[in-house]
């Protein structure tokens, strides 16, 4: 494991990475602007990143917005996350073609690009990490997701302010990526210059960065590295104390809160939809008019659906509020029992992106009792 | 004759509606001889002449009651019927017609219509299953062709067609949609509609209209506080959830609570 001294990269640097990546065979995908928002895509150059951008969060809220610099990582995390990349929402499992007297199945191909993700932020390193822990980490593995997730390359950036709705410091996953990455970039912007300070987190790293012109950094561009993380987890735009919530809300399970919340919720699934931990699906079976050709595939799910509790005779959480209270208390509670680790990363995205802005701090305060309501 | 297995009867029934629903399946162009080769259309006034006495495997319906004399025919259509499945958000809700449920319908023949004393049609228009019993029902105004042919599919092969039920939210996050909603501050019907048409106004950057009707458990009430945070007043309130689906219960309600 590379661990060494770090050094500073600058923004000709930066292409030199994204050469070297694409040198390597890797698909690199990154933060890029799309339909007024920044959108994880496949990036060509740093040009292609969103120079000069900020956004603003709030409970079901988003805006782009010009910063007074020309910052290449100056927002936070936006609608999408890396499992649209490791998870996607639709995978392909197999075919069938019915021919004479048999059928023949095949399954359909796994993936073989490797990945690189650049700009990964330290909430986004440990929603991985859940996932991973899910989908690769028991008795059961997932072959589609391992076939993506393994020879992924991770560039992660330390975050230098925080969004309206983050709070990766309550949940202890940010804002500094301290693990799960290859390289990680804290980008300095002051009197001398457009840079990065780079940490190397495996061998991979430490062998693609030797490819890049760079130089060691200075103590002074050290500090500069950890106040700009400091600055982040000083600005954080929401905080939920996580220490005893799992036995908070499993005390809780009849709250009059559930109710209050299921008048508010429109079980549309965007939280799910967009959180980076979430990992359900459902196989979907398909079949052609001539009955000659069948085939199953998988996409996203959400437990905000009916299908999602169906069994035979009905949905077994067919109210809202039951929907919601299992969506909240698997991901800061039973994930606990089930995973030994949280389901909540603090990234925010379920706030941001519920269209009515339903945000899980404060249903955990309003629980807990010293909040409003 | 060789073995020849019986191919099952299909018929296409039109009540008050445009078409558009029943032309979606002439608009199967790639599909359309799959289905002409897989199904018997025995008839379908659009596409064939004459029109073939006797059982149907499969009845699509489109189209609203809303004359005396139709809401006998679909007793009808019932009888010859072994599945009956409805198209369309006339068949499925009313249509756009049942906004006369909310008005005085003789006021409007007066208005109308030169002889409005030739006109006999009753005071509301309602879905085909208040009337008979529906297998199916499949929404969307128009339809989605693509659904249309997985309904037969499913037909033809005895399973469930894969037609959700959740909101349009789903499928635009699907298709990877930024939600014009929150991002850029756009009235959307999404996460109360019924999903089917893969996100289609969104993914134009503009927001849901609810053509496919109110999704399973909507909240239609909440999604009307956040309309009125961007904008809506009562009256712009009572007329998104009046369209094409105004009588779908979750959506009327909703409307009511808005004016008369």
């Amino acid at each position: 494991m590379a661990n060494s001294e770090p050094v500073v990269l600058d923004v000709d640097g930066l292409s030199a990475l994204f050469e070297a990546l694409k040198r390597r065979g890797y698909r690199v995908v990154g933060p890029t602007v799309r339909d007024k928002a920044i959108v994880y895509d496949d990036l060509d150059s740093p040009a292609d990143l969103p120079e000069g951008w900020t956004d603003e969060q709030d409970g079901g809220h988003y805006r782009l917005l010009r910063r007074d610099d020309r910052a290449l990582f100056g927002y936070v995390v936006g609608p999408q996350s890396w499992r649209q990349f490791l998870h996607a929402p639709r995978v392909e499992l197999w075919h069938g073609t019915k021919s004479g007297d048999g059928v023949r199945i095949e399954a359909d191909p796994m993936p073989s690009e490797p990945l690189a993700f650049v700009g990964v932020r330290a909430c986004e390193l440990q929603a991985i990490a859940v996932q991973d822990r899910v989908l690769m980490g028991g008795a059961y593995v997932d072959p589609h997701y391992r076939a993506r997730r393994e020879g992924a390359f991770l560039v992660a950036v330390n975050c230098g302010r925080a969004g309206g709705t983050c709070f990766c410091v309550s949940m202890e996953t940010g804002p500094k990526a301290t693990a799960g990455f290859d390289l990680s970039l804290t980008e300095l912007l002051d009197g001398d210059g457009h840079r990065f300070l780079v940490e190397t987190g495996t061998d991979t790293g430490q062998a693609v960065l030797a490819e890049l012109p760079h130089r060691p950094a200075a103590a002074a561009e050290i500090a500069a590295a950890a106040a700009v993380v400091e600055r982040a987890a000083a600005s954080m735009g929401r905080e939920m104390r996580s220490d005893d919530v799992r036995d908070l809300l499993m005390r809780n399970l009849e709250h009059r809160r559930w109710d209050d919340v299921a008048d508010r919720c429109l079980s549309c699934g965007n939280c799910t939809m967009v959180c980076p931990t979430c990992f359900c699906t459902t196989v979907e079976e398909t079949s052609g008019l001539t009955g000659a050709e069948s085939a199953r595939s998988r996409r996203w799910d959400s437990c905000f659906t009916m299908d999602f509790s169906y069994i035979h005779g009905g949905s077994v959480r067919s109210s809202t509020r039951s929907r919601y209270r299992q969506w909240m208390t698997h991901k800061l509670a039973t994930w606990h029992d089930q995973f030994d680790m949280s389901g909540c990363v603090g990234c925010g995205r379920c706030i941001t992106w519920c269209p009515v802005g339903i945000d899980i701090t404060e249903e955990v305060r309003a629980i807990r009792g010293d909040g409003p309501n | 004759m060789a073995e020849t297995a019986r191919k099952p009867r299909l018929g296409v029934w039109k009540f008050a509606s445009c078409d558009g629903c029943q032309l979606s399946l002439l608009d199967c162009e790639d599909e359309l001889l799959a289905v002409a080769g897989a199904v018997d259309i025995a008839y379908f006034p659009e596409a064939t002449r004459g029109d073939v006495k006797g059982r149907y495997d499969l009845a699509l319906v489109e189209g609203s009651i809303t004359t005396p004399h139709d809401a006998e025919r679909i007793r009808d259509v019932r009888r010859w019927a072994r599945t009956l499945v409805t198209i369309g958000a006339c068949a499925t809700a009313g249509g756009i017609q049942a906004l006369r449920n909310f008005a005085d319908v003789a006021e409007y023949a007066a208005v109308v219509y030169a002889r409005p004393d030739y006109i006999d049609t009753l005071a509301t228009s309602t879905p085909i299953a208040e009337h008979v019993p529906v297998d199916f029902e499949l929404r969307g105004c128009p339809i989605s062709k693509h659904q249309l042919v997985e309904v037969i599919a499913a037909f033809l092969a005895g399973r469930r067609p894969v037609t959700p039920a959740h909101s349009v939210c789903v499928e635009c996050k699907l298709r990877g949609n930024v939600c014009v909603t929150v991002a850029h501050g756009t009235p959307c019907l999404g996460p109360v509609t019924h999903a089917g048409c893969n996100a289609l106004c969104p993914s134009y950057d503009r927001g849901c209209y609810g053509c496919y009707g109110p999704k399973e458990t909507p909240n239609p009430a909440a999604l009307g506080d956040k309309l009125q945070e961007q904008g809506m007043d009562a009256d712009a309130l009572r007329r998104v959830y009046r369209t094409f689906n105004a009588a779908a219960p979750a959506f009327r309600e909703e409307s009511e609570r808005h004016g008369p």
